[in-house]
């Protein structure tokens, strides 16, 4: 399989992002033109200097009319995206890959997501017609899955387990309690967490990401015309999205402590960006710690911790914002909020703002300066459930390889 | 010889202690349990899972001409309830499905139809009443299934009696959730002549006197009238068997099946059973097992035995869940949205999975569940053989505790199941306590109504601890 990678070839110029919560006052169209006319400010340009769009939602709207009608773009390609809670990510790779092949020269990716209208607890996804065969488990039911089968295979005890999953959650709190962007802005014991009502096996609702509202978006444009808008373009190093078969679900082989989707597109990312080491070579990452479980399995299936090891490592502190590697420094899913279509570019705001040094009171020590060792930064982005999901990583970079 | 070839009894998990009705109610309680079906489960997925029981103790070539389905409680009016029963089994589409609905009298039916062409019939009741009324403490709910044909027959039908007479005792308008009785002495006399000229008439019939009876069986919804029939038929009384009113509760329509299949999992050869059933009316069947019930008896389960059925009940089932499962008690629902209609044109395609848990296999072995036509290894497509899987046992994977997901019962339990022999399927667990559940645990199917919406039922497999039995 040839995945050849666009390393170099395009920059960022301009993010924008909005707080992410309850926005009982705004609507998706207030959500858009807020992300969007903050990332044009950021990148110093205007709507009409745009030639091209890529929307990112799951539910907040359909065709690019959900982007092009709010905004009043004046017939411009705007493409709608999907792919579940990778959604805004697959937004930002089609987006690269525009200008990348010379088609467009400034191009948008944004996304958005109104969750807190419906009125339900957790997310709510409408299926198409069916034989009413389909698994009905919710999401964290899904992803509570993993926390038994790791336990299992690797010999942890349940309660143990439990203080690893508790500190995931309390280490990102802790990071959101420094973001004036993120839902929930404050730190919250372990013990609050450890004590707080089941919603599925062994997950309590702080071990869940925030149900929350929010749009972010990105400006694009080649490498060699970044330095017309800004001194310190991000560069796009990687991009990988990765389907699989979906076979977790049928296949006695998957243990349900890993993502064959992460490794494959980790791989293939760090191939593309030219990473051999990511824990010692990264600055940061931000991945999608949608439920506890999902951040402690991620940190192997993605290389910061050796396979059957990354409980111990969770323990240490080895992700903490002044850890080895820093994980999910801006509060993650969890704290931040999960706006589906927006996530994927939100991690990518936070990338943006570390490597830039413009994250305050949680900037990483050592990072964003001019000397900075250490200038790269990933995200991953998934969506579906253990053993059935689509998978993405990127990996920017504040300077050109 | 016409006869019956094999059979079994489904008794539901949960048990209600008329003791916890009567203190939820403050009223005097009678003592012993009713058996109670689960939230997920009607009289079709009941009728399902004593047929299962039956089929296996058939040779696999055995085909019934029909499948007749009697139950007061049926989930369709219109529609053919049998029919969820016959895919469920995954009979022969050549096999007829019929209904004999509403009235307790319809097992006869069933039994009548069944006999005279080596066919099925299954009965299988929900019998409840109002709060605090006698059929909500006394009644119960379970199925028996009957396979009759011409081989290996191990109780051939030797005759049957019949009088038929039109009162009042007992009644329901169609919709309503509960019957009503006329004065108790009124059916008792009504009843009284009945009996002796139904019980002759099959006497007569068969060559028999009533000394020759070695098992005899009375069922009806009148407690008193039946109580009062032995007497009448001259019969001895040591030859009574046990009517389950302490242990399950009258369950209507299957109540003389599950008393049937008692004597059945323990009777000699050679012996004589009468069967007496007081439903508008008196109906008498009489039956003699032969040698070969020795065989049957021997290669049956020993966990699917009613006496280990009722063994095996859970007993301490709240009041308040009871009146919940029922609908007499509607309470909050989760803050989700509640689940899709199964639609039909899917439901059609997918018959062979959604009613017979049938799986695809490639030519690797390996087993999709659901069925799927392309090979995961080798990517061939539609190189595919259909495989089922309901009657084959399993072990959990991993599982989880859902608190969130819509139930009528929550919590959901869900868990990854594999198969003995191959595939791997998600599904909830039923009859199950959440605390208990393990990695590694032995898990068998069990069809049932996974819910209703806009008026269609969800049929679907659940997977169930394996409590006990070997074989």
């Amino acid at each position: 399989m040839a995945s050849h990678g666009i390393r170099d070839k395009v920059a960022i110029i301009g993010m924008g992002c909005t707080n992410f919560g309850e926005h009982w006052n705004k609507s998706t169209d207030d959500l858009l033109i807020d992300s969007s006319s903050a990332a044009l400010a950021n990148a110093g340009i205007t709507l009409d200097d745009v030639d091209a769009f890529w929307l990112g939602t799951m539910g907040s709207g359909l065709s690019g009319l959900t982007l092009s009608r709010p905004l009043k773009i004046q017939h411009k390609p705007v493409t709608h995206v999907e792919n579940y809670c990778a959604t805004g990510s697959e937004a930002f790779r089609n987006a690269c890959y525009a200008v990348a092949s010379g088609a467009y020269d400034i191009v948008m990716a944004i996304g958005v997501e109104k969750l807190k209208d419906s009125g339900y607890s957790g997310l709510v996804v409408s299926a198409p017609a069916g034989d009413g065969t389909q698994a009905t488990v919710t999401a964290p039911a899904s992803f509570s899955l993993l926390a038994p089968a790791y336990a299992y295979k690797y010999g942890v005890d349940e309660a143990e387990l439990k203080d690893v999953l508790t500190r995931i959650a309390w280490k990102n709190h802790r990071n959101g309690a420094l973001n004036s962007r993120a839902q929930f802005k404050k730190e919250v014991s372990k013990e609050t967490i450890a004590a707080s009502p089941l919603i599925a096996g062994q997950l309590g609702i702080f071990d869940c990401s925030g149900v929350s509202d929010g749009s972010a978006a990105a400006i694009i444009v080649r490498v060699e015309d970044a330095h017309k808008y800004t001194d310190r373009p991000i560069y796009v190093k990687a991009l990988s999205f990765v389907a699989g078969p979906a076979a977790g679900p049928i296949d006695p082989s998957y243990d349900y402590t890993t993502f064959d989707e992460v490794v494959h597109s980790a791989t293939d990312a760090y191939k593309q960006a030219g990473i051999t080491d990511p824990r010692a070579e990264l600055a940061m990452a931000e991945v999608h710690d949608c439920f506890t479980p999902t951040e402690l399995v991620l940190m192997e299936d993605l290389g910061f911790a050796e396979r059957g090891t990354a409980w111990k490592e969770v323990l240490a502190g080895t992700y903490d914002l002044d850890g080895e590697l820093p994980v999910n420094p801006d509060g993650g899913l969890k704290s931040f909020g999960h706006p589906i279509g927006a996530s994927g570019l939100r991690m990518l705001f936070e990338c943006w703002t570390q490597l830039r040094g413009e994250a305050g009171a949680r900037q990483i020590p050592g990072v964003g300066q001019k000397d900075s060792l250490k200038t790269k930064a990933l995200t991953h982005n998934l969506g579906g459930a253990p053993g059935a999901c689509v998978s993405f990583v990127s990996v920017v970079g504040s300077k050109l390889d | 010889m016409t006869g019956i070839i094999s059979y079994g009894a489904y008794i539901p998990y949960w048990r209600l202690q008329r003791s916890t009705l009567a203190s939820a109610l403050g009223s005097k309680g009678a003592k012993g349990v009713r058996a109670v079906a689960s939230f997920d489960e009607d009289t079709t997925s009941m009728g399902v899972e004593a047929s299962r029981i039956a089929l296996r103790g058939v040779s696999e070539t055995y085909s019934p001409q029909s499948l007749w389905f009697a139950t007061t409680e049926p989930g369709y009016l219109d529609k053919t309830n049998a029919n969820a029963i016959h895919a469920a089994l995954s009979l022969n589409t050549s096999v007829n499905a019929f209904d004999c609905l509403g009235s307790v009298r319809s097992g006869i039916a069933a039994m009548h139809a069944a006999a005279c062409g080596n066919s099925m019939a299954v009965l299988s009741d929900i019998r409840t009443g109002l709060p605090g009324g006698n059929d909500e403490s006394m009644g119960g709910d379970g199925a028996a299934s009957f396979c009759f044909g011409s081989e290996n027959v191990i109780a051939e039908l030797l005759s049957t009696g019949t009088s038929t007479s039109e009162f009042v005792d007992r009644w329901r308008i169609p919709g309503e959730k509960a019957s009503k009785q006329w004065e108790e002495r009124f059916g008792e006399y009504a009843y009284a002549p009945l009996v002796a000229v139904a019980f002759n008439e099959a006497l007569e019939k068969a060559n028999l006197t009533a000394a020759d009876v070695s098992h005899s069986i009375f069922s009806g919804l009148h407690t008193r009238a039946v109580k009062a029939a032995p007497q009448s038929c001259g019969i001895n009384l040591d030859t009574l068997r046990d009517d389950f009113a302490a242990t399950l509760g009258n369950s209507g329509t299957a109540h003389w099946g599950v008393m049937l299949a008692n004597v059945l999992d323990t009777a000699q050869p050679n012996e004589v059973i009468a069967i007496v059933v007081l439903a508008d009316g008196v109906n008498v069947i009489l039956l003699r097992t032969t040698e070969a019930l020795v065989a049957h008896q021997k290669q049956q389960d020993n966990s699917l035995t009613v006496q280990a059925q009722i063994a095996a009940g859970r007993n301490d089932l709240s009041y308040a869940q009871f009146l919940t499962w029922r609908g007499f008690l509607h309470r909050e629902p989760p803050r989700r949205p509640e689940p899709d209609r199964p639609a039909g044109p899917p439901s059609l395609r997918t018959a062979a999975w959604k009613y017979g848990l049938y799986g695809s296999r490639d030519e690797s072995g390996f087993i999709y569940l659901p069925p799927s036509r392309v090979s995961l290894q080798s990517g061939s497509i539609d190189n595919m053989e259909m495989v089922r899987m309901a009657d084959i046992r399993a072990t959990i994977a991993t599982y989880t505790v859902d608190h969130l997901a819509f139930s009528m019962s929550p919590p959901v339990v869900a868990a990854v199941i594999d198969f003995d022999g191959g595939g791997r399927f998600q599904c909830e667990l039923t009859d199950v306590d959440p605390a208990t559940v393990k990695i590694g645990d032995r898990v068998e199917m069990s069809f049932r109504r996974l819910y209703t919406q806009d008026g269609i039922h969800n049929y679907f497999w659940k997977a169930k601890p394996v409590r006990t039995g070997v074989k």
